[in-house]
């Protein structure tokens, strides 16, 4: 399954500059994992070292932010897009 | 009772409107609790003055002292308000990407306005206040992101009379900032009714945050993690400009005049009522859209208000 991947200004310089990226996989993980085999630069900022979501990173399923999904366990589609968006306040 | 001895005794209180007119489910209520009625005109006004009157409790704020925040408006504006009726000096960062009315509403209270870059966001208004913080110690630093008397006014008091006004809520829905409401309001609910889903909606991290190096100047509000944000919310949805501005103009079909922030808020439970069978969602109007005007959210055209807003901070 490919899925549209979105990556905020601040990823992009790991992954050739691209806004956009396809992956592959039928859940969030394995999109991840596709990512870095990828882009291995990618790696630091999707993953904390002991292989969960990096704090900082907002994931969102379409318009859904995946830790109340399953976060990395969440399913994906084929005509989903994945969001990555920095963690930010307002206020 | 309609009679006070301060404009202070003012803040909150707010109205419930039904407007389930709006709702694209027939079995799903909505209603909205306008906060852009509170005297400094936002929903901040409950935290800006629970943090000061916690803050004068605990002898960190002695009068005289100058306070200081951090805000992209409403809070400022709040903040500005109460100090100038208490006699503080006040003093604001606020990026400098915020709308002039904002600005001008701050000036009308005699705050001292700091602009931090508008590439930065929030976050560099904060980082800002910190630093300024750091090399002022004489003043007093509200820091509204980390101040837990900015989740307890909505524990106190939104909550309460949310509870109070509708207790067949079902869903509630606001926006995240600070998180200060949606902890706030979210763990009183919890707490009354477990069963009360609590979903957070928040603007896409786009264009406002090029300032960023790295995603390690990420920042979550403490306000959030301390009350195990994370846990509470049972669902979170981004909401983009396009989908705010929309509702925020079907919102006048209802006669409520409200911010894009509230925008975003009805689109998530627009949302919300397609996706569950039948309940009833209050969901929270953060503010009016008078500080909005120059913005021309309600008459410009739709392009090219969506355009401007990707650069302008509205949370």
């Amino acid at each position: 399954m490919t899925v549209e991947v979105r990556l905020p200004n601040i990823l992009r310089p790991m992954a050739g500059g691209e806004a956009v990226v396809p992956a592959e996989g039928a859940t969030l993980r394995e999109v991840f994992d596709d990512l870095v085999l990828r882009y291995p630069g990618l790696r630091p900022s999707l993953f904390t070292p002991e292989g969960e979501m990096h704090r900082h990173l907002n994931v969102f399923l379409n318009d859904d932010d995946v830790r109340y999904l399953g976060k990395l366990e969440a399913k994906v589609g084929g005509s989903d897009t994945v969001t990555l968006m920095p963690a930010v306040a307002g206020g | 009772m309609t009679r006070y001895e301060s404009v202070l005794e003012t803040i909150g209180n707010t109205p419930l409107v039904d407007i389930s007119e709006l709702s694209p489910n027939p079995r799903v209520r909505v209603m909205i609790k306008l906060e852009g009625l509170n005297p400094a005109g936002s929903v901040k006004d409950r935290a800006a003055k629970s943090m000061i009157e916690e803050a004068e409790k605990n002898g960190q704020l002695e009068p005289g002292r100058r306070i200081l925040e951090s805000s992209s408006g409403n809070t400022a504006a709040g903040l500005a308000m109460i100090a100038r009726v208490k006699g503080y000096p006040f003093t604001a960062v606020v990026p400098e990407n915020v709308s002039v009315e904002r600005v001008k509403l701050l000036r009308a209270f005699g705050a001292d306005i700091i602009a931090s870059p508008a590439a930065e966001g929030s976050n560099g208004a904060m980082r800002r206040a910190q630093a300024l913080a750091a090399e002022h110690p004489e003043w007093w630093f509200s820091f509204q992101y980390g101040n837990a008397a900015n989740p307890r006014a909505h524990f106190e008091s939104t909550g309460p009379e949310i509870w109070r006004d509708c207790p067949e809520v079902t869903h509630f829905i606001a926006g995240l900032g600070t998180a200060g409401t949606i902890i706030g309001v979210g763990r009183f609910l919890k707490q009354v009714n477990p069963a009360v889903s609590i979903w957070a909606i928040q603007p896409p991290a786009g264009e406002t945050v090029e300032g960023l190096k790295s995603l390690d100047e990420g920042f979550i509000p403490p306000v959030f993690t301390e009350n195990d944000g994370y846990s509470l919310l049972d669902r979170s949805r981004v909401v983009g400009p396009r989908e705010s501005i929309e509702w925020c103009r079907r919102l006048a079909d209802v006669g409520i005049f409200a911010g894009i922030s509230t925008g975003a808020a009805m689109a998530g439970v627009a949302k919300c009522a397609s996706e569950i069978d039948e309940g009833t969602i209050v969901t929270l109007s953060p503010d009016g859209g008078w500080k909005y005007l120059s913005t021309d959210v309600w008459t410009g055209d739709i392009e090219e208000v969506v355009e401007r807003a990707k650069h302008e901070l509205y949370f």
